[in-house]
């Protein structure tokens, strides 16, 4: 299974705060943790919503917004990707979090990836086979 | 650059509503030219936050709350990652993504290493924080 | 936390440590099973406790905690202790209290060696395939005897035989936990990685229909895979071999049609295959190339898949870079069928007729005698020379030869169209087909 896991905001990484060594140390030292034992696929971190834009979709049609944009607590600074064989392996590992990140302060979400295994079956399902989206179990 | 495009959620994809036949299709071909034009780096689904979680790190204490969450609309429900040339070029990909009807696309830019750029794994990463440490903690 | 909460968090944890904690103890102690018990204990331990105190903090040192002080009443009934400490270079008979925390330095120290010996004792020659496997899943992959046996489709009780036999079988060897050095390294990595290489094929081949642990086992060999990368990173097929798994992994969700049949890989939907993966093979490649390992088994077969993995199309495939890269393979492990696959890349690379020669050289490798791709693409290389009567024949062979009833109809149907196209060509009516 995999997941993601998304490293809230907060006000310093939208404004761009660097981070301090002892934060990168701790977080590269977490990494490597799950680098080395198989588990991480991928992670990276995002440039502030200032650097960003959303894109609104109103009846198909597409409008584009510039960043930055308010609400930091429901943006998105960081991401990892991991492969492990429950969510609870990936709280496990979330709780692992290096403690100084955010002063103390963050919030880490943790969201299951859609794998073509998960579908129950269905009629949708069924028609998604046939258009040859879906394996089947 | 890279960037992550995050699809915002919903009401129908928290309850995981399944997409229709037109809309697989419609984004299969979607992918398939993301590809073909070697800007695809990772595209998935994420199922809805009722089967997720999140840990919450605050005045030393660490708690575990299960999905589902509210607010819809501060939820992310799915993304790609994607290399191209500009922000400008990100925002052209996602004026195509074929949303029938109401949605929200938010762009990001990827922090890069200098160095590396897109190949760089999470492996290759380790070792370069690793090495970052090391010599800030020989300059203490 | 109820008790099932409970549960599932420690079967995470246990997935996560496990290794890890075997490793350590088994440096302790000196022996693999015993360790496996001792980590046992401390899993019931955490059993009995963690429901209600909840999960610690630092679970793995928890673990390591409660097993090391049983580690330590093991080594004093064997009388060990004393030469034990005297190897550690502490002085310890006289300060038993303190023993714990000078164990701790010297295991922190040494944890990535650890389960660096532990995956070579895991994989020693010394124990049967199947025990290697086995063995590697479950103090390795920190995989439970049930979930060893239901990817292998064997009941648990095989599996745990087999576990106790290979346990008791390294110890009456008296195989010491250590990593081999010198000359003897490059034949024990080669175990390890063929042990790797093969739960990853296990999960890798299974056909339709099959229980969804299969694709796990893929999952649990490419982390066996990455762990050894990051123990040992500086062989190069080791990253060779992880190339190679995550680029045939990239394709798992097109290999599969509608109605759950085999598609080729030439036919598959590339929208569908794992960039991700893709990258990181690529990456892993590079990293086996640049320890000079370019001509290594693995990293070769990696180098051809990367090949198919970098066409976005599968017409700007570079079939002649495959061609080039199968012939150093068979130079490095020379096989009749790398000849055969070399065959169909020479063919895609300049025509038909460039296979077919080394193809009817193969026809009379005794080891391909029984094997169906042969006469499959001798057929096919026939087929679009267009030499009909052959080909038809060649794809009758093959249709009789494979146990596959997929891809019997598949090349009964090849010989039916060849049949046809003689007919056509001849003016003739076709020829009845061969009996269904």
């Amino acid at each position: 299974m995999r997941f993601l896991i998304i490293r809230k905001a907060d006000t310093s990484t939208e404004a761009g705060v660097a981070p301090t060594e002892e934060l990168i140390a701790a977080m590269g030292r977490y990494n490597e943790e799950m680098v080395k034992a198989g588990v991480m696929l991928s992670g990276d971190g995002l440039q502030p919503t200032s650097k960003g834009a959303r894109v609104k979709f109103s009846g198909g049609q597409p409008r584009v917004i510039d960043g930055p944009f308010t609400e930091a607590k429901e943006l998105v600074a960081g991401f990892s990707i991991l492969q492990v064989n429950s969510k609870e392996e990936a709280i496990e590992w979330v709780k692992r979090w290096p403690q100084i990140d955010g002063g103390g302060e963050v919030e880490i979400e943790i969201r299951q990836l859609y794998e073509l295994e998960d579908f129950g079956p269905s009629e949708a399902i069924d028609r998604m086979r046939e258009v040859g989206f879906a394996k089947p179990r | 650059m890279r960037f992550m495009l995050l699809v915002k959620a919903d009401k129908d994809s928290e309850a995981g509503v399944m997409p229709d036949e037109k809309m697989l299709a419609d984004m299969g071909k979607y992918n398939d030219e993301m590809v073909k034009a070697g800007v695809m780096l990772a595209g998935e689904g994420l199922q809805p936050s009722s089967k997720g979680a999140r840990v919450r790190f605050s005045g030393g204490k660490r708690t575990v709350l299960d999905g589902p969450f509210a607010e819809a609309k501060e939820l992310v429900a799915g993304f790609w990652l994607i290399q191209v040339k500009s922000k400008d070029e990100a925002i052209e990909w996602v004026k195509r993504v074929p949303f029938p009807g109401e949605a929200e696309i938010e762009i990001r830019q990827v922090f890069e290493s200098e160095d590396f750029g897109p190949e760089f794994t999470p492996e290759l990463r380790a070792q370069e924080e690793r090495q970052r440490a090391q010599i800030a903690a020989q300059r203490r | 936390m109820t008790v099932s909460d409970a549960h599932r968090a420690i079967d995470a944890v246990w997935r996560i440590e496990s290794a890890r904690l075997i490793a350590g103890l088994a440096r302790i102690v000196g022996d693999v099973g015993a360790a496996e018990d001792l980590a046992q204990d401390a899993l019931v331990a955490a059993l009995e406790r963690w429901p209600e105190s909840g999960v610690p903090d630092n679970p793995g040192a928890w673990l390591m905690a409660t097993a090391k002080h049983r580690a330590i009443d093991l080594l004093r009934r064997r009388s060990l202790l004393q030469r034990k400490h005297e190897q550690l270079g502490h002085e310890l008979a006289d300060r038993q209290e303190s023993a714990v925390p000078d164990l701790d330095a010297a295991l922190d120290d040494h944890v990535g060696d650890d389960l660096l010996r532990l995956m070579f004792t895991a994989c020693h020659p010394v124990l049967s395939t199947d025990a290697r496997v086995a063995l590697t899943l479950r103090l390795v992959g920190g995989l439970t005897t049930e979930e060893i046996a239901r990817a292998y489709l064997v009941p648990a009780s095989t599996v745990a035989q087999r576990i106790v036999r290979a346990k008791r079988t390294l110890a009456e060897a008296g195989i010491p936990f250590e990593v081999p050095r010198g000359a003897e390294l490059a034949a024990r990595l080669s175990s390890v990685l063929e042990v790797i290489y093969l739960v990853f094929n296990e999960g890798y081949a299974a056909t339709a229909g099959d229980d969804w642990m299969r694709p796990a086992l893929c999952e649990d060999a490419l982390r066996l895979g990455r762990i050894l990368a990051g123990l040992a990173p500086e062989e190069p097929e080791v990253h060779g071999l992880v190339a190679l798994m995550e680029i045939q992994a990239s394709r798992s969700r097109a290999r599969l049609g509608p109605s759950g049949e085999p598609v080729l890989l030439l036919d598959q939907n590339r929208a569908r295959w794992d960039q991700l993966l893709i990258r990181r093979g690529l990456e892993a490649l590079r990293r086996a190339e640049a320890l000079g390992g370019r001509e290594g088994s693995y990293a070769l077969q990696a180098a051809i898949a990367a090949c198919h993995a970098r066409a976005h199309v599968a017409e700007d495939t570079d079939w002649e870079r495959i061609a080039a890269l199968y012939a150093a393979l068979a130079r490095t492990e020379p096989s009749p069928v790398v000849e055969l696959n070399r065959a169909v890349a020479l063919s895609m690379a300049f025509g038909p007729a460039a296979g077919l020669e080394l193809v009817d050289e193969l026809r009379s490798e005794p080891a391909l005698r029984t094997y169906h791709l042969l006469p499959a693409v001798r057929g096919d290389l026939l087929d679009r020379l267009g030499r009909w009567r052959e080909a038809r024949t060649e794809f009758e062979r093959a249709a009789a030869l494979t146990r596959n009833a997929r891809e019997r109809e598949v090349l009964t149907q090849r010989a039916v169209e060849c049949a046809r196209r003689e007919a056509d060509a001849l003016r003739v009516p076709a020829p009845a087909g061969p009996e269904a």
